[in-house]
């Protein structure tokens, strides 16, 4: 079933939207100082344990053997979540699933559900779904609390707020939060405080929460959600009704494999040896939370990108955000620019596939966001490899194309000059003509689309002769 | 050993200096060095842009020229990533894949092949390295050009700052998101800048002529030279700029 | 039993589009568990301290004995007055000079927020995350005790203390509802940097008795 809600509507394709980005230079500021401080923190996390490359290794194999047999695995999930008195609800696509969720808040009879972050709520649009059948979502998580209240859109998958420093974020407070005081200073542990007296009330009262899940264990229907503020524990914890919405990759099969995913998570993510909280519950434990738990298995989209043999290694993530904190290119366009829940580099290869569409400009441009530099790769705990994929699925955007723009008839054009060494060299003779556009031994200004290149920098200007011809003369 | 150069068709076309140097240096250490006139490009390009086509006929053609050599040398960490990540997937038959495994980058060829880390070069600058992404991350060449660099009689070796960070090239990358492209490559010339350095050296041609000029236009005063020219400068011929 | 709704068929249809998506030659997928189970630390118990320490929280190491003496010293130095704690805290840990309310019959929301504190055990601690771990097990009680008091002091016997995550997975059931506690609640939320003190107890303390 191909994904729906993953992108929004109306963002130009990613050149564009990055260009706005740039100009933005309080944007990069912020975007600079939290990824940079991140990434070092990161890297000594990690270096603290010895073994983290044989960790990082079983974690892609054990993702690796839930997709080779995920029907199986949900399957089994589904019959120990409902054994121990939680209820399975199957999903195709967003749609369905909000009906499910609304349904569900329904007969429980709030107007009301707080909620603790998940990209698959996100994902599918969830509040807007639910304002629509008159129920108000509450996001409890502070950076999604900042980007709700500042009525914006998430930027990054772990802390959807970063493109907001703290002088930004009191600004918000103090414009949304009645309870904010006109006294607000920037300081972090100031906001993190107001964030506490304004949902507080809100916890001691929901009847409903929804949340996502980092992990869901198949063999004895347990689930698990990771996080740092406790505002987790709230809504696992005090309202009656639990709605947990998980994409279908999120099983593993036992309860051992998560001694992997609780270190790689942690340190890969907010670069610390454990997070504050973990929470682990199975179905409904009577005297304790809530007493009634459904469980939301969401495809839309995943059983596509399964499809795909090398795209669907996007499928192990984790939701981490080390490939975002690591991107050169994220680092400077921030989020937005890649316009889906997804950015960054697990964006530029997940939300196309999502979707299905390879042949919308904005979906075709993401692949393309990206040098190719690897520093994904490198951090991903899960062994992603997010080039390979890129590179992939830049084919297939290619392929849906079908071979007719000027970019394709230029590139059949250099292969047909390429599988030949006389047109080759032909061809660098041609070039050579080039020197007399070049002015101490540079040129400046190209003609489209070579002007794309020389917007900013020099060409050199092309040698008397190629090194071919050198070899001809001197070693021939 | 019978050692055939690769000399990527961007190098071969506008950076005739570097290919040359690596012969010469090679020649110099002893090797016999082969340029099969065949050769043309190894299908990055046109693989990295979504043209799987193309670049596997190209792909074909670089095993069946390179098929009979003990080594295959390239000047340009980002061509070697390619034969060795990808041409194995492209290529249709298995037995052709000789090549793909005799692949080495220059520095890799140096140090671990024919052992090397002093080639008896000269060069009296003072000089920054930039790793670039693939020789760094794709091929991991570590930290053997700097170990080769370090052996340079009258070399200054300065450390560049943020070293690891991409400089924005990315093949059409710089293309196709310019803005981005040019956003890396500014604050790369910044840090270059900051080392007061008067040569950036890399292990490719690709990521120099972007970061070059990109200099060049700002009038920096930097110039990029390829690590090969380095190498292959001694004090009897010293490395001259290319006319 | 599967929910009764009228999308029954998403279920089939999933599946089906799973099978169809892996195709009839699964892969076969060999698990690497060469990661290191245990990592040596000489002494766990001391780790475990340093490592709650880094997350700002209190530490104390004491002697079993002394146990009593060290609860009422802390709880006498934030001044204290309405404690919380599982029906089932044992009897020498409930100091004097405060007011324990136990959680039989159970405590209201408006109740647990009321309380200065809350007085736990716990079922495993982790030494190199700092980590401990609430199974709801003996003087523990259920999740909310220790969750919406401000402060919440933890006592950890020696024996509870492993070295590693997987060495304490090995140990607990996950069935049971359990929390992973590494620290007072935290953010990092405000340009990735780590603040402590949300939603959670703002105050973790933690006593290692051995
Ligand atoms: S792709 Fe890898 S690094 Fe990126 S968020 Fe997912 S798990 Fe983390």
């Amino acid at each position: 079933m191909a994904g729906t809600g993953v992108t929004w509507l109306g963002t130009p394709a990613f050149p564009r939207a990055a260009r706005g980005a740039l100009a933005d230079t309080q944007l990069r500021r912020n975007l600079r100082k939290a990824t940079h401080t991140i990434r070092d923190k990161r890297a000594a996390a990690v270096a603290e344990l010895a073994d983290w490359e044989r960790l990082r290794r079983a974690g892609a194999a054990i993702k690796d053997s839930v997709l080779a047999n995920l029907d199986v695995h949900l399957e089994r999930l589904e019959a120990a979540v409902t054994a121990r008195g939680g209820v399975v609800h199957w999903a195709r696509d967003a749609d369905e699933a909000n009906a499910i969720i609304l349904r569900l808040v329904r007969a429980a009879g709030a107007d009301e559900v707080v909620k603790v972050k998940s990209m698959a709520t996100a994902e599918i649009g969830l509040n807007e779904a639910l304002a629509e059948g008159g129920v108000r979502a509450v996001e409890t998580d502070l950076a999604e609390l900042i980007v709700q209240l500042g009525r914006d859109r998430p930027s990054h998958i772990l802390v959807p707020a970063i493109h907001r420093n703290r002088a930004e974020i009191r600004e918000i407070f103090r414009r949304e939060m009645p309870s904010a005081s006109p006294g607000l200073t920037d300081d972090p542990r100031e906001l993190a405080d107001a964030a506490r007296h304004h949902l507080r009330l809100k916890f001691l009262s929901a009847r409903v929460a929804v949340s996502g899940a980092n992990f869901a264990v198949a063999d004895t229907g347990s689930v698990v959600v990771v996080e740092s503020e406790g505002n987790g524990r709230m809504c696992l914890t005090l309202p009656e009704t639990l709605i947990t919405v998980m994409g279908i990759e999120k099983v593993v099969p036992t309860w051992r494999d998560l001694e992997v995913f609780l270190q790689l998570l942690p340190r890969s993510s907010t670069a610390e040896r454990m997070n504050p909280y973990t929470s682990v519950w199975t179905g409904v434990t009577p005297g304790d939370g809530p007493r009634q738990f459904h469980l939301v298995l969401l495809d839309n989209g995943r059983t596509d990108t399964l499809a795909d043999e090398v795209g669907r290694q996007a499928l192990r993530c984790i939701r981490c955000s080390a490939c975002l904190n690591s991107c050169p290119v994220y680092e400077r366009t921030g989020g937005q620019a890649y316009g889906s829940v997804y950015p960054g580099p697990i964006g530029a290869i997940l939300t196309p596939q999502l979707l299905g569409d390879l042949s919308h400009p904005q979906p075709a441009s993401l692949p393309y966001a990206s040098s190719l530099c690897g520093a994904c790769f490198e951090v991903c705990p899960v062994r992603i490899d997010i080039p390979r994929v890129l590179v992939h699925l830049r084919s297939r955007v290619v392929d849906a194309r079908g071979g007719r723009s000027p970019e394709a008839a230029a590139m059949a054009a250099l292969a047909w000059i390429m599988r030949d060494p006389g047109r080759f060299e032909a061809a660098q003779r041609a070039g050579s003509l080039a020197r007399l556009l070049a002015r101490q031994g540079r040129i400046s200004r190209l003609p489209w689309p070579g002007s794309r290149w020389t917007s900013a920098r020099d060409v050199p200007a092309p040698p008397r002769e190629s090194f071919r011809a050198w070899w001809r003369r001197n070693r021939g | 050993m019978r050692v055939a150069l690769f000399a990527t068709c961007l190098t071969d076309t506008l950076f005739p200096g570097t290919a040359i140097a690596a012969t010469r240096l090679l020649e110099r250490l002893g090797c016999r060095v082969e340029f099969p006139l065949d050769q043309t490009c190894c299908g990055q390009m046109h693989l990295n842009t979504g043209y799987r086509e193309h670049a596997a006929d190209l792909a074909e053609r670089y095993a069946a020229i390179f098929a009979g050599y003990d080594a295959v040398v390239a000047p340009s960490g980002s061509c070697v990533a390619m034969v060795r990540e990808f041409h194995q997937d492209l290529v249709a038959s298995p037995s052709r894949n000789g090549a793909v495994r005799h692949t080495y980058e220059l520095s890799e060829f140096l140090v671990d092949v024919l052992g090397v880390t002093d080639v008896g070069a000269y060069f009296p600058h003072r000089v920054t390295y930039h790793p670039t992404c693939h020789s760094l991350r794709a091929i991991g060449v570590g930290d053997r050009p700097l170990r080769l660099l370090s052996s340079v009689r009258g070399l200054d070796l300065v450390a560049l700052p943020e070293a690891e960070t991409c400089c924005g090239f990315g093949g059409t990358f710089a293309v196709k998101n310019a803005d981005v492209s040019t956003a890396m490559l500014a604050d790369k010339m910044r840090c270059v800048a900051e080392t007061g350095a008067e040569v950036l050296t890399a292990g490719d041609n690709s990521c120099l002529m972007h970061i070059g000029g990109g200099l060049s236009r700002l009038r920096v005063g930097v110039r990029t030279v390829h690590l090969a020219e380095i190498l292959a400068s001694t004090e009897e011929e010293p490395w001259r700029a290319p006319a | 039993m599967v929910d009764p709704d009228p999308h029954a068929s998403a279920r089939s249809e999933v599946l089906g589009r799973i099978r169809a998506a892996i195709g009839p030659d699964r892969p076969r997928v060999q698990i690497p568990r060469d990661y290191d189970v245990r990592r040596e630390h000489g002494n766990v118990v001391e780790l475990l301290a340093r490592r709650i320490a880094d997350y700002r929280a209190v530490v104390r190491r004491v002697a079993a004995a002394d146990l009593p003496d060290a609860i009422g010293t802390l709880l006498a130095r934030r001044q204290v007055r309405i404690m919380l704690g599982p029906a089932d805290l044992p009897e020498e840990w409930r100091a004097p000079d405060v007011e324990w309310h136990l959680d039989d019959p159970p405590l209201t929301v408006e109740q647990l927020d009321r309380a200065d504190g809350v007085l736990t055990g716990c079922a495993v601690a982790i030494a190199e995350t700092g980590t401990i771990v609430l199974d709801a097990g003996a003087a523990q009680g259920r999740r909310a005790l220790t969750l919406v008091p401000d402060y919440h002091l933890c006592v950890v016997r020696a024996d509870q203390v492993v070295g590693s995550v997987p060495e304490a997975l090995a140990r607990l059931d996950p069935v049971r509802p359990l929390t992973f506690v590494s620290g007072p609640s935290a953010t990092s939320d405000i340009e990735l940097d780590r603040v402590e003190g949300v939603h959670g107890p703002r105050t973790l303390e933690v006593l290692v008795a051995s």
